[in-house]
């Protein structure tokens, strides 16, 4: 089987599986923050706009 | 043309957005290759069998953990020295993605070590040090938000990293100066008759790149959610006054 890697099976995906789901988080979260700061900022200049 | 154009905001977020497209691409052009090779196409190793599987994401995060702690105290520098607000930030934007490299080192060196050495964890030199500095991110994180004041943050944290970089040092060099530790020597070597073998080396050095420029990537995003939310705040602050 592609997955199994005997003895070391645990070692192998253990450590390919919390990298890449640190990855992913590290990602997701990079993302998320920077389009919620974007949508702020746009809102805060429109609306600053607005009232002169 | 001088770099410190780049420390004007502006220019920074001009650049950078011509940037991001570009090394998007190449870092999924070498990073999904990178890893796709390390874990389906290499043979297993005479001395770690299959646990040889383990450097592809070990070594590269192990690597940045230090790198990055460094180039947070070459932007310190800059800021403490010449007051450029894009370097400071730029040093707050790469905390994160170093502190999640050292966890990853961590983690994945504590898989390793069980079926090796016998163990998750030895007080040894090199392990040690790495906690230590995965504990100054963590600080160098948690003092950043702690101190409203971002000039303030910023020269404290400065300071901080100065301290912590003589553990990012030892992370680097603990192997060598003590020799009792579990931990081996250094993986990467550009003597060919010290690093390991081709076969091994070729998609390592294709995940180190493309750890690179992952790096690169999410540091100049990050940077830009900073810039943007200073600047978020400074027109709060404009608002509340009028």
């Amino acid at each position: 089987m592609m997955f199994d890697f005997g003895k070391y099976t645990v070692t192998i995906l253990g450590s390919w599986g919390v990298t890449l789901a640190l990855l992913a988080g590290l990602i997701m979260l990079t993302l998320v923050k920077g389009a919620r700061v974007k949508r702020a900022l746009a809102a805060q200049e429109e609306r600053m706009k607005k009232n002169g | 043309m001088s770099i410190w154009e780049y420390a004007n905001p502006v220019k920074f977020m001009k650049t950078s957005g011509f940037l991001l497209p570009w090394l998007v691409g190449l870092t999924v052009l070498t990073l999904v290759p990178g890893l796709v090779w390390g874990f389906f196409f290499t043979p297993l190793a005479a001395e770690f069998g299959a646990t040889v599987k383990v450097i592809y994401v070990h070594v590269p995060a192990a690597t940045f953990a230090i790198n990055i702690w460094v180039m947070m105290l070459v932007t310190s520098l800059i800021w403490l020295i010449r007051r450029h607000h894009v370097s400071a930030l730029a040093a707050k934007a790469a905390a994160p993605i170093g502190m999640v490299m050292t966890l990853i080192a961590l983690i994945t060196g504590a898989f390793w070590g069980q079926p090796m050495w016998g163990t998750w964890w030895e007080w040894d030199p090199r392990l040690t040090s790495f906690l230590i500095l995965f504990l100054f991110y963590l600080g160098y994180m948690a003092l950043w938000e702690a101190i409203e004041n971002p000039d303030t943050a910023a020269d404290l944290t400065g300071v901080l990293c100065l301290v912590g970089s003589v553990f990012a040092l030892l992370s680097r060099y603990a192997a060598m100066f003590w020799n009792q530790g579990l931990h081996q020597g250094s993986t990467l070597s550009l003597d060919k008759e010290e690093h390991i073998a081709d076969v091994f080396w070729q998609p390592l050095v294709l995940t180190i790149v493309g750890f690179g420029l992952l790096f690169v990537t999410l540091l100049l995003l990050r940077t830009r959610t900073e810039i943007r939310a200073r600047r978020l705040s400074a027109l709060e602050q404009r608002e509340r006054m009028a």
